[in-house]
């Protein structure tokens, strides 16, 4: 009390008169910056927990197998004769998922680059604003009503008016040969490129939109045509487009739905594109609610899980390095 | 032929090209919609809508429980992701420079992008293996999905609000928590809604999380630590029966409610801020 009454009163007037100087606001605003700090965290906490949560769930398996499970090639739950233990390797969907991934980069990464182009360069604006809108509706449709257009629409108008063809012109490659199935392979990259489309088309845009206007007048000044002046866009932003390549090959690789519906679900090593498959997320989405036991059942599709979550991580994580480096444009949330 | 002929075709070839990509890509966005319609349609109507879901290849029935069931989940994956994503997103915005901001900023990004069957698991290690199925489980994992695409958005939008209307409030002497919160979050309210209908609209159709935390049912809302429908399960799980003649068409009903309720949303959206974030 006594310290207090110390306080030279002509100070205290003036805390009150200005109370920006005032210790109450101070605390106001860091309490303020701690707390939205501490919600901002919440991604630290929920990817650390993700984590760990997976890896403690796989644990079993991983203890199991090893790390032979990368590259094993039998799945059997249940084993054919009661004093075998069941045996898990994830090869085969990680191929799967590897081949998906490639027949969807590869077809959806050259039309993407045009839709880019034609967006950026070649049409008129008004046009551009439509088409970007009605290219970025196809990635707010639902996952599961790709697939069910997947089983449906596609895979009866590819089996009868694409496949046969594709087979009597490229049959000599093993990858068309055999007998030729709806759903295959073939099918969900196919799908997948469909929904790669606009992530990869979206940012490449950006990516094409912002090389400076520079760049083009000093072709054009050359008197170069669109499409050379297009190839130095396309230059200027390489790098930026690999960033969106990455992206893309991100969400194909994580694809669960569209791609379980389509894909076949099959354990195999496939040697052709008309073979059913299984990826790494649609052997989780077809098993998981039947695999009640043994607990390494479990625990091995966990792993599985383990090796996507990893698998996202490190292509989201290179992706985001490439186009920060090389880009200050802003990739808008809703559409990545 | 001379040489300036040839550049020119080449020109022209090229550009061509270019805009059949982009009908290319405009086909199956028009199929799956056309498609849709033209399947669903017919299948839809009252008793659809509102009635119990029957046992697959039974006829009558309806898939109100579906409905039902998204709406509760997406319901309180709301009320979980909706603050958490916009306090996030005012941090990055309003403490952009700091180290904990880009790093938050980065693995919010690649949160965004993490596979939705890995969310799932997730809420299934999370939840399901301490109190089951339930629609608390659907709900957490797809807040999980919701908050970064909420976070982000929201930091656009509040980045976007004029230094001067800040510096007006500060000089009128608000501290700058309350400056933050009542005027630069109310100036940039319009951006912020925005972000959490998409966000709303993106997770109302995710079926891979929902697969393995409230793992479907074909009943009335039972309680939050229940199993519960929903419409993208309702629609996977009809689309994956054998009585093709019962079943399809109502995958296919199914499909025409959510693609209007998540298409209605994005064109709303869209019409109303055009111009502003296009």
């Amino acid at each position: 009390m006594e310290n207090r009454t110390k306080f030279p009163h002509f100070l205290s007037s003036l805390r009150s008169k200005f109370r920006i100087f005032s210790k109450k606001r101070l605390s106001g605003d860091l309490s303020f910056k701690i707390f939205a700090a501490l919600i901002a965290c919440n991604v630290f906490a929920v990817l650390g927990l993700m984590l760990y949560k997976i890896i403690q769930e796989s644990w079993l398996s991983v203890r199991m197998y090893g790390l032979g499970f990368l590259w094993g090639t039998t799945w059997q739950p249940v084993p054919p004769n009661p004093s075998m233990l069941p045996s898990f390797g994830a090869l085969p969907p990680i191929w799967g998922t590897l081949v998906t991934s490639a027949i969807a980069l590869l077809l959806g990464v050259p039309i993407s680059i045009g839709i880019g182009l034609a967006l950026s360069e070649f049409a008129p604006k008004r046009f551009g604003f439509i088409v970007s809108f009605l290219v970025e509706l196809l990635a707010a449709i639902p996952s599961v009503i790709y697939g069910l257009w997947g089983i449906f629409v596609l895979i009866p108008f590819l089996q009868h008016n694409v496949y046969p063809s594709l087979q009597a012109t490229l049959g000599f490659l093993p990858i068309f040969q055999g007998t030729i199935r709806g759903p295959s392979v073939l099918t969900g990259g196919i799908v997948l490129a469909i929904m790669i489309l606009p992530t990869v088309s979206a940012i490449t845009r950006d990516v094409f939109a912002a090389v400076p206007r520079s760049q083009r007048e000093a072709v054009i000044a050359l008197g170069a045509t669109r499409w050379e002046t297009s190839k130095v866009v396309m230059s200027y932003g390489r790098s930026g487009v690999i960033g969106a390549i990455i992206l893309g090959l991100g969400r194909a690789v994580g694809e669960t739905m569209a791609i379980t519906m389509v894909v076949g679900n099959s354990f195999n090593m496939f040697d052709s594109l008309f073979d059913p498959g299984y990826t790494l997320a649609s052997i989780i989405a077809n098993e998981f609610t039947e695999a009640s036991s043994p607990p390494v059942y479990i625990s091995a599709l966990m792993e599985v899980g383990l090796v996507l979550f990893v698998l996202a991580l490190v292509i989201n994580t290179l992706a985001r390095l490439i186009i920060w480096r090389t880009s200050k444009m802003k990739v808008r949330a809703e559409v990545v | 032929m001379n040489r300036y002929m040839i550049r020119k075709i080449k020109d022209r070839i090229m550009v061509s090209l270019a805009y059949l990509a982009l009908i290319i890509a405009l086909i199956p966005l028009v199929s799956i919609l056309i498609e849709t319609a033209t399947r669903g349609i017919p299948a839809i109507n009252l008793s659809f809508l509102t009635e119990r879901i029957p046992p697959l290849g039974q006829p009558g029935g309806g898939i109100g429980p579906a409905i039902q069931g998204t709406l509760i989940v997406v319901g309180i994956a709301s009320i979980i992701g909706v603050p958490i994503g916009v306090f996030s997103g005012i941090y990055l915005a309003e403490f952009r420079e700091t180290k904990l901001a880009s790093a938050t900023r980065f693995l919010t990004d690649v949160l965004t992008n993490m596979p939705s069957i890995v969310i799932g698991i997730f809420g299934w290690i999370l939840i399901v293996t301490v109190i089951g199925w339930s629609v608390i489980a659907g709900a957490v994992a797809l807040a999980v999905m919701m908050i970064p695409i909420v976070t982000r958005t929201t930091e656009e939008a509040m980045k976007l609000v004029p230094v001067t209307i800040r510096e007006a409030a500060l000089a009128l002497g608000i501290p700058r928590w309350k400056t933050t919160i009542t005027v630069v979050l109310s100036s940039a309210k319009k951006g912020i809604a925005t972000g959490i209908l998409l966000a709303i609209a993106r997770i109302s159709g995710e079926t891979a999380p929902l697969l393995l935390t409230i793992l479907g049912s074909r009943f009335w809302f039972g309680g939050f630590t229940e199993p519960t429908a929903a419409l993208p399960l309702a629609i996977f799980n009809f689309s994956q029966s054998p009585y093709s003649a019962i079943d399809w068409p109502r995958a296919w009903g199914a499909s025409m409610v959510l693609i209007l309720m998540i298409l209605g949303i994005n064109v709303a959206v869209r019409y109303f801020t055009r111009g502003k974030y296009g």
